[in-house]
């Protein structure tokens, strides 16, 4: 079974070696790809070093348009599973087995990690748990299961998936937008436990009011999502 | 001749020459303009007849006549700038995708060299 790990990075050349690190010590026999989405500090530089192949996008596309360039890899060369990993640090490579044993099973064409499904280390503000909380109320409505992580960016898709997101792939909030186009496209979803780490450096500077009209413009953009034509 | 009608007359005409000389000397696509060569000709027709302006006004119970060709305007406007999201909508994709089959060339270009 080919497998393909998208690892999407910008302004990542801090965090890029420790990622590939971890990636290759627990998940040796993946291929390993990095998206460099127009970053302007070594990260494209930083990558090649390491041995890594890396698409360099001329210009910054935003987190949606540089996955899907690793879903049109994916597809393009033939992979059977293929793995978001983000950039930053933030996921945990040794969490990647779980993400692909429970995707062999059959039972859901992609399979997300979920830092809220068992109590974590993860302890979000008030105000941000009742974001969460929206957001998960609202999707677990749309997409018939149980869904508690939305905005997971750490997921195991299989190759109907990979070949879905190489047409159509949401950029705006891709995470969230991502579940409700493959549920209208009649794929099975499911979500495990997962441990991630704290984002290393660059405390959120949101206030309030701005995390509200993030959460509107979120379901705003599901709303419309389901009003689309999913091809 | 009354001054609003001269004015209508004056816009218009205007309009519908700027548009066709854009078109003439290649500066506006004819697949772009369509919508402003009909709306400046609309125009111009009913600043041309006060009859038939007066004609439509009274048919959806405009009192002022000269305000239809407002309604007009804006209306077409409306329509362009709608044509306009759509037609940016589409370039975006289409520059999303390009970015990306250049981002996966120039890989398979790199792989190329080095295997001679």
């Amino acid at each position: 079974m080919k497998i393909l790990i998208i690892v999407p990075a910008y302004n990542e050349e801090k965090s890029i070696p420790g990622v590939i690190d971890d990636i290759r010590s627990y998940v040796p026999d993946a291929d390993i790809i990095v998206i460099d989405d127009g970053s302007r500090d070594g990260t494209e530089m930083v990558a090649r070093e390491l041995g890594v192949t890396v698409l360099a996008l001329p210009f910054n596309l935003g987190i949606g348009g540089a996955m899907q360039t690793g879903y049109l890899y994916a597809e393009q060369n033939g992979y059977d599973v293929a793995v978001q990993f983000d950039g930053d640090g933030q996921h945990v490579a040794a969490e990647v087995g779980s993400l692909l044993a429970h995707l062999r099973q059959g039972r859901a064409d992609i399979v997300v990690g979920s830092r809220f499904l068992k109590r974590g280390d993860y302890r979000p503000t008030f105000l941000r748990r009742i974001g969460i909380w929206i957001f998960s109320m609202v999707l677990s409505m749309i997409l018939g299961v149980k869904v508690t992580d939305t905005t997971s960016g750490f997921r195991a898709v299989n190759r109907r998936v990979i070949e879905f997101f190489a047409r159509t792939y949401p950029e705006d909030y891709p995470e969230v937008e991502s579940l409700v186009l493959l549920h209208r496209a009649g794929m099975a979803i499911e979500e495990i436990s997962v441990q991630m780490r704290d984002r290393t450096g660059g405390c959120s500077s949101i206030t309030p009011i701005q995390s509200a009209y993030y959460m509107i413009k979120v379901l705003l953009a599901v709303f419309v999502d389901l009003l689309k034509k999913v091809r | 001749m009354d001054i609003v009608k001269a004015l209508a007359i004056a816009g218009s005409a205007t309009l519908l020459f700027l548009v066709l000389e854009l078109i003439r000397r290649g500066r506006l696509k004819e697949r772009y303009s369509l919508l402003w060569l009909f709306s400046s000709v609309v125009l111009l027709i009913l600043s041309l007849s006060r009859s038939l302006l007066e004609y439509f006004s009274r048919l959806i119970g405009i009192y002022y006549p000269p305000s239809l060709l407002f309604l007009i305007a804006f209306v077409f406007l409306l329509l362009i700038t709608l044509h306009f999201s759509s037609v940016i909508s589409g370039l975006t994709e289409k520059n999303k995708r390009l970015a990306q089959e250049m981002a996966l060339l120039r890989k398979a270009l790199e792989e190329g060299k080095r295997s001679g």
